[in-house]
């Protein structure tokens, strides 16, 4: 860990800076998100902003961005002062921002998406558009249709959209807030070769992230955050993923140890043949899913969002009846035309990806919230009634056994952090003590500390003899608690690996849709041979 | 015969030209991500102010043009409610829709039986000696014309300009425009202002042209078939066209069917546009692409700008 002042590390390099920020302070009721941030960036650097969930990398590059407005400090560009008050002020110097969640207009197409983000000087539905975003992608890889209605597009091409409009207002800084948490390792080695492309081209772009090796891979600098203030800098380079991290999270990490995978009970849910036709043009239709998880077993379930994952998961919760009770088996029971409540009943408990909205209702307190999925098992009403009392402490001992941070069991669901509700809803069903456990992104939006706790919940809930299945675009994760591991790509699973003998590229070809040759699959449990082979290179991307 | 085809042919462009106006409106209000139902009490409040204007004054444009105002204001009012104070946009909607039948049934009470020979007819000269063809689409009021010029004019901004471009993005994804730096809450409070200025002109066609008095609730649900209307035509200027035209032509029939020897019942005839818009909905609704491309997805919600 080096602990140079800020000054010291930016005099390092040659030149006025870029883009050079001092003291820049921005608080909210009850939080102080930014306290007294300095950053300098030079023209063509790399220059990562590393920090857990509320750090408060996000406030500040929305500062910059002007987005936001600070509540104290001075911002230079190119050694003049400036005030960013408004993106367009922004953009006007050379600013240009892709934004975490994107920035897009569904029901427009891509040129107009593209248009509404430059300068109000361009026009609408103009060739010269057109042809300049042809172009430009050509030229950095990011093939586009201008003519194309954003909801037709998959993420990954959203993401070149946004890079792409960037790109057209040549700018002489892009930033860029957790680019890669969407795309598969290989859509992220083409963007990391159009950001190096941009900064030998003298293009300085401020990189956020949480993902250390992809900052140890593409950046030349990384100013740390946490709790909103610089605690370090370092040159990601010579430092190590474990260095940053505890510079990160301000302690030391230990690592996932991956317990035994010896000694798995009897097979506790099985899909056999589950395929479920598609609901509309928007969703993927589900093609002969084979696959069983055994008691005590973690089964991640590998794949680029949209390729068929909410559609499995809402067949195995019950949300969607399959046309044969067959397709889903709960210990050897055929559960596929049970509804959700009475498969919960029984043992099989379900966390879906959408927190707010799916998994908890925005609107009401968490006890009833806790109510609402702990009915069954738990006996939370009788004869109809709710009982208020047995619900209300239900929820406070999950917010005590997963250090929920909230007003207690009658805070709204709509009031807690991103984070804070994860872990409400995760712990919702592991203290149910489920004997199948399906959950999607656990620990998605969820800064290090609390998704190491839902993890360890996640292990030892296995550990008691529970069969858990964990739906995941991060890799680390799946690789860090999974004994077994699959991707599931345009409504089709590939075989099942064990977790130790895959490596993060394999799954990203599964992801893709390719099948492994040189890997041995584990045996028995799942697709034989003949859709192994069905799986082969004409399956779609 | 061909007499009686003609009249009711320019009925049906009467009965359907306040619909025009009070729909093409409430397109554009609907295309930023508002939804406003006080278009029938926008409505009735045009209609009486401009007709109280109109019999003071005797100046007819002085008669339109407060009718214009007075479908501003209301809609100034629903703006302060529901984009400043963020109140609910359906129950503010509704509460304009009663508030504007009172106020108008108060103000318009002395008008009642106040005689008014209603807009000259404009006709254009030699086009309008055309038979048939003459008396059909080149002998009306100013306000026929302005309401093809106005769906016009509506479809070229929202298609064809940067502004349109912006107004159907921000009701699109309020947090994306505001992200790239637009002023959403500036945007929606002309859109709505805009919507209210339609459904006031709409109202003064309505006392000043299709039946020049003033009669309490004289709009009789026309507000409500607006809004069905913009549904109808899923959010298209030129299909609301056709669409006000369709439903003009659904409620002269439900007049003079029994003239013309029709035999069903009125009442089933007053259900048919509001039948025709659950049909159209529940076929858009078949294809989620349609409905994405021309439905705007924020409508109704409340937008809470982070500062």
């Amino acid at each position: 860990m080096k602990s140079e002042s800020p000054i010291t590390a930016s005099n390092s390099h040659e030149g006025t800076p870029l883009l050079d920020l001092r003291g820049m302070v921005k608080s909210y009721p009850g939080c102080l998100a930014n306290d007294q941030v300095d950053l300098t960036l030079m023209p063509g650097q790399i220059h990562a902003l590393l920090g857990e969930n509320g750090a408060g990398k996000s406030t500040l590059v929305k500062m910059i961005y002007g987005v936001l407005r600070a509540d104290q400090g001075d911002i230079e560009w190119q050694g003049a002062p400036v005030t960013i008050n408004n993106p367009s002020v922004a953009r006007g110097l050379g600013i240009a921002m892709v934004f975490q969640h994107f920035s897009l207009f569904e029901s427009l197409t891509v040129s107009e998406n593209i248009a509404l983000g430059l300068g109000d000087s361009s026009g609408v539905n103009t060739d010269s558009l057109d042809e300049d975003i042809v172009t430009i992608s050509a030229r950095y890889g990011l093939p586009l249709d201008p003519e194309r209605y954003v909801y037709t597009l998959s993420v990954g091409e959203r993401q070149r959209i946004e890079i792409v409009r960037c790109l057209l207002q040549n700018p002489k800084l892009l930033i860029m807030d957790e680019p890669t948490s969407v795309l598969t390792p290989q859509e992220v080695d083409t963007l990391f070769k159009t950001l190096r492309q941009l900064s030998s081209e003298g293009v300085a772009i401020l990189y956020i992230s949480h993902k250390l090796d992809e900052i140890k891979a593409l950046c030349h600098h990384a100013t740390i955050l946490r709790g909103g203030r610089v605690v370090g800098i370092a040159n990601p380079a010579t430092e190590s993923a474990s260095s940053l991290a505890s510079m990160m999270i301000g302690q030391d990490v230990t690592p996932h140890r991956l317990p035994e995978s010896a000694g798995f009970g009897p097979v506790s849910l099985a899909c056999q043949s589950l395929t479920l036709p598609a609901a509309d043009s928007f969703s993927v239709k589900l093609d002969d899913i084979n696959l069983s998880v055994r008691a005590g077993e973690i089964l991640g379930i590998a794949g680029v969002a949209g390729n068929g994952q909410d559609e499995l998961i809402n067949a195995l919760s019950g949300e969607i009846l399959l046309s044969s009770a067959d397709m889903v088996q709960f210990k050897g029971q055929p559960v596929g035309r049970l509804m959700p409540g009475s498969r919960r009943q029984i043992g099989l408990c379900v966390v879906p990806e959408e927190r707010l909205g799916h998994a908890a209702v925005p609107g009401m307190s968490l006890a009833e919230n806790a109510f609402l999925t702990g009915a069954q098992r738990l006996s939370l009403s009788r004869v109809g009634f709710i009982r208020h009392r047995a619900s209300r402490q239900f929820a406070s001992r999950v917010i005590d056994a997963f250090q929920v941070q909230c007003r207690g069991s009658a805070a709204a669901a709509d009031s807690l952090s991103g984070g804070n509700l994860q872990k409400f809803v995760v712990g919702r069903e592991i203290m149910q003590k489920p004997e199948v456990l399906v959950v999607a992104q656990p620990t998605w939006g969820v800064d290090a500390g609390a998704a190491a706790a839902i993890h360890d919940a996640l292990l030892g809930l296995a550990a008691d003899g529970a069969a858990v299945i964990i739906v995941s675009q991060d890799l680390d994760e799946l690789l860090g608690v999974c004994h077994s591991i699959m991707a599931i790509c345009a409504g089709k699973t590939s075989d099942v690996f064990p977790a130790k003998h895959i490596t993060m590229e394999e799954i990203g070809l599964l992801m893709g849709g390719a099948a492994l040759d040189g890997l041995q699959a584990t045996d028995g449990v799942v697709n034989g041979q003949e859709s192994a082979r069905k799986f082969g290179p004409e399956a779609p991307l | 015969m061909s007499e009686t085809v003609i009249l009711t042919l320019l009925t049906i462009i009467t009965a359907a030209t306040p619909l025009v106006f009070a729909a093409i409106g409430e397109l554009i209000t609907e295309k930023s991500g508002v939804l406003n139902l006080g278009v029938e009490g926008m409505m009735l409040v045009g209609a009486v102010s401009s007709f109280i204007v109109v019999s003071v004054t005797g100046v007819d444009v002085l008669g339109v043009l407060a009718g214009v105002l007075a479908g501003m204001l209301l809609s100034l009012v629903f703006s302060v409610l529901c984009l400043t104070l963020q109140a609910s946009q359906v129950a503010t909607g509704l509460a304009l829709t009663l508030f504007g039948i009172g106020l108008s049934a108060l103000a318009g009470q002395s008008m009642i039986g106040v005689a008014y020979e209603g807009l000259p007819k404009l006709s254009i000269p030699i086009l309008s000696e055309l038979p048939v063809v003459g008396q059909l689409l080149f002998s009306h009021d100013i306000l026929v014309y302005v309401s093809f010029a106005l769906v016009a004019a509506v479809a070229w901004f929202l298609y064809r300009t940067r502004a349109g471009l912006v107004l159907r993005a921000v009701g699109d994804s309020h947090d994306a425009a505001h992200a790239l730096g637009y002023n959403v809450v500036a945007i929606r409070y002309l859109a709505t202002v805009f919507g209210g200025a339609c459904s006031g002109l709409a109202g003064a066609y309505l006392s000043m042209s299709y039946s020049p008095m003033w009669v309490e609730n004289m709009t009789a649900g026309r507000g409500w078939i607006a809004l069905a209307l913009v549904v109808f035509a899923s959010w298209r200027p030129w299909r609301l066209l056709f669409g006000a035209y369709l439903f003009g032509s659904i409620s002269i029939l439900q007049l003079h069917g029994q003239a013309i020897g029709l035999d069903v019942p009125s009442q089933l005839m007053s259900m048919l546009p509001y039948i025709a818009t659950i049909l159209v909905l529940v076929l858009i609704s078949r294809d989620r692409g349609k409905i994405r491309r021309n439905a705007p997805a924020c409508i109704g919600k409340a937008f809470h700008p982070t500062t």
